[in-house]
């Protein structure tokens, strides 16, 4: 069966907004344009009416209250938002001085969450950065180790981004609580594709984003704990008082709109897109490992989201793969895909060898994802990556059984 | 990024792809030169053998890549260049020359550095198995 190419296979990059989410939005472009803020006419009224509509939406996404329910501009403001609002306000000491309290987070979390830490850092406060071990997976273990007596704040993402593996979040808010310590998750991967309750799973702070879950860009929500504990946070942004003080600025109206629906759908349907990506997933996954030889599925084999696959072909790097897929939209951890020439620190983290970092793809799937995609994207990956081991020196001293590991490589 | 089209082209039919043997068989013979230069680890790895004959001439070039589509094309590129030159002719070949006639971006010298380096490499091997001093400025990088 034919597929309609390009395919796009980068939705942990992010997703197509659904139709719904779109036409749910319209109205708000051109009819009910007010001001939320503007509390004496009917236009700031129908603004405020679909605001709240959207907070219950999201509220009700994560099993909290509409009043913990704080919008941002995505996920990388809810992240600068909870941990530094949070740092500020838990301080041991005021600002200028050090010994200002400890947090731990994980060397694989999103840049939003680790440049926030590092400026923290700088800022007087002590940071543990945790290594994860090769599975991927952070343990409640491995933060209890870490925890201190002026531990303040705990931020570890619910799942990863390139990898796709879900930490212990349930225990480490467990934990948290039991010792009295904040804790954030980044959920921006995990919330609208998993069951997600900020009770049961014992989360203080909770950030997400609208374009991870076939809503719009540049726009996402915070959750905020209001009840045992109650968490406060200084905000980032003054002014006019939006967001119960935490968040300045006129309401992203349209966005929110759009972001609520969003959340409802996702409600609605998460079981059942759940099941059909992890079956995807599994296709993919298998499909590859069963027809060619040294390809690894990175990360936990079975503590993973089921909409992102991230695998490496050994002896063929990234970049010249994604080269040779040029009708699949995807990402690679390869040094030669990035800016800085670095490859992913994500999986270098993992400790997965250096060069099995740069031959790797990340493949994720989303809300129209087929499995005739899937096949179409097993038949064109399993077809470069033969046509790329044939001009690959690596793949020759395999093939004649030296290891690699043993030469004397000239680095530059 | 946009590739241009040359890299395209050398990507997806390079030229003389290939080696002269096993790499335990071309490092005992003296009419091939081999040059690796790069790491896997940095995600790039060059080989380039050259054939050349008793007078210096390059006869047959082979190379294999393991690296990004430019760093492929910089290397099939330096293949054809090399072909029927003599090894001191071949050695005159620079990296701007090949950004140049594949349109590199600058993120993307290092590839053509990598080319130059594995044309300077070959050539030093097989000058060494000759018992031919080495310039040195072939060990200039
Ligand atoms: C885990 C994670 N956190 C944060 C972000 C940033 O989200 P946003 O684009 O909404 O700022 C992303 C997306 O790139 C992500 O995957
Ligand atoms: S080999 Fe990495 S950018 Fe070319």
């Amino acid at each position: 069966m034919a597929v309609k190419t390009p395919i796009y296979l980068d939705n942990a990059a992010t997703t197509r907004c659904d139709p719904r989410v779109v036409e749910a939005m319209l109205p708000y472009f051109s009819e009910k344009f007010g001001n939320a803020g503007s509390r004496n006419h009917r236009f700031g009224w129908d603004a405020e009416d679909g605001i709240e509509t959207a907070r219950e939406q999201a509220a009700r996404l994560i099993g909290a209250d509409a009043k913990e329910v704080i919008f941002t501009s995505g996920a990388t403001e809810g992240n600068n938002l909870a941990v530094k609002g949070a740092a500020e306000i838990y301080a041991k000491a005021p600002a200028g001085q050090q010994g200002r309290g400890h947090i731990i987070t994980c060397t694989i979390e999103h840049k939003a969450v680790l440049d926030p830490c590092k400026r923290l850092q700088r800022e007087g406060f002590e940071v543990t950065f945790l290594d994860p071990p090769a599975d991927g997976v952070i343990t409640a273990e491995m933060v209890r180790a870490a925890m201190r007596p002026d531990t303040i704040l705990v931020s570890i993402m619910w799942a990863n981004n390139e990898i796709g593996t879900i930490n212990e979040v349930p225990q480490i808010g467990r934990l948290c609580h039991e010792k009295g310590v904040i804790f954030h998750t980044d959920g921006t991967q995990w919330v609208g594709k998993m069951p997600t309750d900020v009770e049961r799973d014992c989360i203080d702070l909770l950030s997400w984003s609208g374009h991870k879950m076939y809503g719009p860009k540049g726009v996402g929500a915070l959750y905020v704990r209001r009840r045992k504990p109650r968490v406060r946070l200084e905000a980032l942004i003054d002014g006019g008082g939006q967001e119960r003080g935490m968040r300045s600025g006129t309401q992203n109206v349209t966005g929110i709109i759009g972001f609520g629906k969003a959340c409802e759908l996702c409600l609605v349907e998460m079981e059942h897109d759940r099941e059909r990506l992890l079956k995807l997933r599994r296709r993919l996954e298998d499909g590859l490992s069963g027809r060619m030889e040294v390809v690894q599925v990175n990360g936990h084999r079975d503590r993973r989201l089921p909409h992102i696959a991230n695998i490496s072909f050994g002896f063929v790097e990234g970049e010249s793969l994604m080269m040779g897929i040029k009708d699949i939209a995807c990402s690679s951890g390869s040094a030669c895909t990035s800016a800085s020439l670095e490859p992913s620190y994500v999986l270098k983290g993992l400790g997965v060898g250096d060069e099995l970092a740069h031959s790797s793809l990340r493949l994720s799937f989303g809300r129209w994802t087929t499995e005739e995609e899937i096949d179409y994207a097993i038949e064109s990956i399993s077809k470069a990556v033969e046509h790329l081991r044939k001009l690959s020196p690596l793949y020759d001293l395999y093939k004649e059984g030296v290891d690699l590991s043993t030469i004397e490589w000239q680095h530059h | 990024m946009a590739y241009s089209e040359k890299v395209v082209d050398h990507f997806q039919n390079p030229r003389n792809v290939g080696s002269f043997g096993s790499s335990s068989d071309v490092k005992t013979r003296a009419d091939i030169g081999v040059g690796i230069v790069g790491a896997p680890e940095c995600g790039d790895v060059m080989q380039l053998q050259l054939k050349v004959t008793a007078d210096g001439v390059i006869e047959d070039a082979k190379f294999k890549c393991f690296g990004c589509g430019s760093a492929i094309a910089s290397s099939s590129l330096a293949t054809e260049w090399v072909k029927g030159r003599t090894v001191d002719e071949a050695l005159q070949i620079k990296n701007t020359q090949i950004v140049e006639e594949l349109a590199l971006p600058p993120v993307k010298i290092h590839c053509s550095v990598l080319a130059e380096d594995s044309i300077r490499a070959a050539i030093e091997d097989w000058k060494k198995k000759n018992g031919i001093a080495v310039a040195e400025e072939a060990n200039a990088h």
